[in-house]
């Protein structure tokens, strides 16, 4: 079955990513997409930009409402995710612990939906 | 009664809490095997003792006080149920005791049948270690949900459909016979150690094997070897874990950065602990019935040397391994065996050892790279060990750990 590791990221998380290649965070993240990739558990995913590149829409009484910024005002912002097939709940939490941003951030694990998505998508 | 007695009475009652929650747990579901009921009355009597204690002064005997507490609270919850027919033999049982049990009376210790049931095999083996914590160390839900890495109400739904189990799924609360006593007693310590930290520090990688426990699978260790002295086993159990123990803070520098065992400051292992663990490794070996447990503990009194020679005996710890991989083929093993190896033989010797290991059981196994990537470096073949350090780093758990193998990759 496929999870998503829902990456969350601090302000402090965020801000390594200006930093240049050789830094040791983004040094870990590509050590970890290695060691996924040669494990043949991961189907994809994608880093997404900083918080505040966000805007959030909402429609309230047929009124567009358009919100700077993400939804959620809370320290840890959804950084990015990544999609991985794997045999159960516990080999999931296992990756997502060694996920660099497990130790200054924080990774949610969730099972993909797929009955959900045959709704949607099928009928 | 004043504020001094108050808090000194509530003293009492946390201290006879944490040393005899098991055996009462215990106890009083031996019979019923309603592990969660017996919990329930526990507390209860708990809250009563509270109230009662700081009026009327301490009982003699609070440790059976509590225990007539809760058996009646039980007696009255099954009357309340209306099943009394259904529950007859057990509530005879508990009201005969009940009227014979005198206030200083001895009451049999019954915590070798529970630590049997939390670890029978019909149980999840995930949850052989949860429900020991907290059965029989009354830990919370809440704190072994967090060793676990899960939401502490996942972790309650677990326990409760555990105990569920055991009391309807006929599980016996019984020491297994002859015939059976050895497997059956492998769970109960597999399920102790895997609430322990640190399982192998002595590779270049770090195996966490654990669920950083460490006090408590040692109490657990401790609890078991007073009711099976004679159990090899059990006691070279308790002496691996306290070899580990013992270079707990030798084990991380003064900015928290990880140190691997061949470098680690001797000065900072504990002495008292290796000597604890020496002796109980002495012991079990008379028995002359060698086992994984023993085995482990020998690797690690290998090491533990150092402190007095100043130097490891490489191919002691090379014997030891192959040994234990001859009784115990994981993954693990194997990789420790590879390690000590290279350091006896060279690293050669050590590589062709975990070629021989199949691709498919180590690609998510960070030891294995870990090790791998030393001894390609130390041969010089810079290019693969650093690829093969990329694999150990994405696998690491610890930011430490991770720090640490960026370092050496260069």
């Amino acid at each position: 079955m496929q999870f998503a590791l829902l990456i969350y990221e601090s302000p402090e998380g965020f801000a390594i990513r200006s930093n240049d290649g050789s830094d040791s965070y983004i040094a870990a993240w590509r050590a970890y997409y290695k060691a996924m990739e040669e494990a043949g558990i991961y189907v994809g995913g994608d880093p997404l930009q900083v918080p505040e590149t966000g805007t959030t829409v909402r429609i309230k009484d047929g009124r567009r409402y358009v919100q700077d910024g993400p939804y959620a005002d809370t320290k840890e912002q959804l950084g990015g995710f990544t999609i991985l097939e794997l045999p159960s709940l516990d080999v999931a939490l296992d990756w997502a612990a060694r996920c660099p941003a497990a130790s200054i951030g924080a990774v949610e694990v969730r099972p993909l939906a797929p009955a959900m998505k045959d709704r949607i998508v099928r009928e | 009664m004043n504020g001094g007695a108050l808090e000194e009475t509530q003293r009492t009652i946390e201290r006879v809490a944490r040393e005899s929650y098991g055996r009462l747990v215990a106890y009083l579901s031996a019979n019923t095997h309603d592990v969660a009921a017996a919990e329930d009355a526990l507390s209860e009597a708990l809250l009563k003792a509270l109230r009662v204690w700081p009026r009327d002064g301490l009982p003699q005997n609070p440790e059976a006080w509590l225990l007539t507490a809760a058996r009646n609270s039980i007696i009255d919850l099954i009357r309340h149920q209306r099943v009394v027919s259904e529950s007859e033999p057990t509530l005879l049982a508990l009201t005969r005791e009940s009227t014979e049990m005198n206030w200083a009376t001895e009451f049999p210790d019954e915590r070798l049948k529970l630590l049997f049931v939390c670890a029978h095999p019909a149980i999840d083996p995930a949850m052989h270690t949860p429900l020991m914590l907290q059965t029989v160390l009354g830990l919370d839900a809440g704190r072994i949900a967090g060793a676990f890495l899960i939401s502490p109400k996942t972790m309650g739904q677990r326990l409760v459909r555990a105990k569920i189990k055991i009391r309807d799924g006929g599980i016996r609360f019984e020491i297994p016979d002859e015939r059976e006593l050895s497997t059956r007693l492998d769970a109960v310590l597999e399920a102790i150690y895997a609430a322990f930290g640190i399982g192998w520090d002595d590779m270049a990688g770090v195996d966490q094997r654990g669920r950083d426990l460490a006090e408590e699978a040692i109490w657990l260790a401790r609890v078991l070897l007073q009711l099976i002295p004679d159990e090899p086993e059990a006691r070279g159990l308790l002496a691996l874990m306290l070899y580990c123990e013992s270079r707990r803070t030798a084990r991380r520098g003064p900015d928290r950065d990880y140190i691997p065992l061949s470098e680690q400051d001797t000065k900072q292992w504990s002495l008292p602990s290796i000597e604890e663990a020496e002796r109980h490794l002495a012991e079990a070996f008379q028995h002359g019935r060698i086992g994984r447990f023993q085995l482990e503990a020998a690797i690690q009194s290998v090491h533990s040397e150092r402190v007095r020679t100043g130097r490891t005996e490489w191919p002691a710890v090379a014997r030891f391994y192959e040994q234990l991989v001859r009784i115990s083929p994981a993954v693990g093993t194997r990789t420790g065996y590879a390690a000590a190896v290279a350091d006896a033989n060279g690293p050669e010797a050590g590589l062709e050892l975990l070629d021989d290991i199949e691709a498919e059981a180590v690609s998510a196994y960070q030891p294995y790279w870990a090790v791998r990537a030393h001894l390609l470096q130390k041969l010089g073949k810079t290019v693969e060990a650093s690829d093969t350090y990329g694999r150990a780093i994405g696998l690491s758990e610890d930011p430490a750990v991770r720090e640490f193998l960026l370092r050496k990759r260069g």
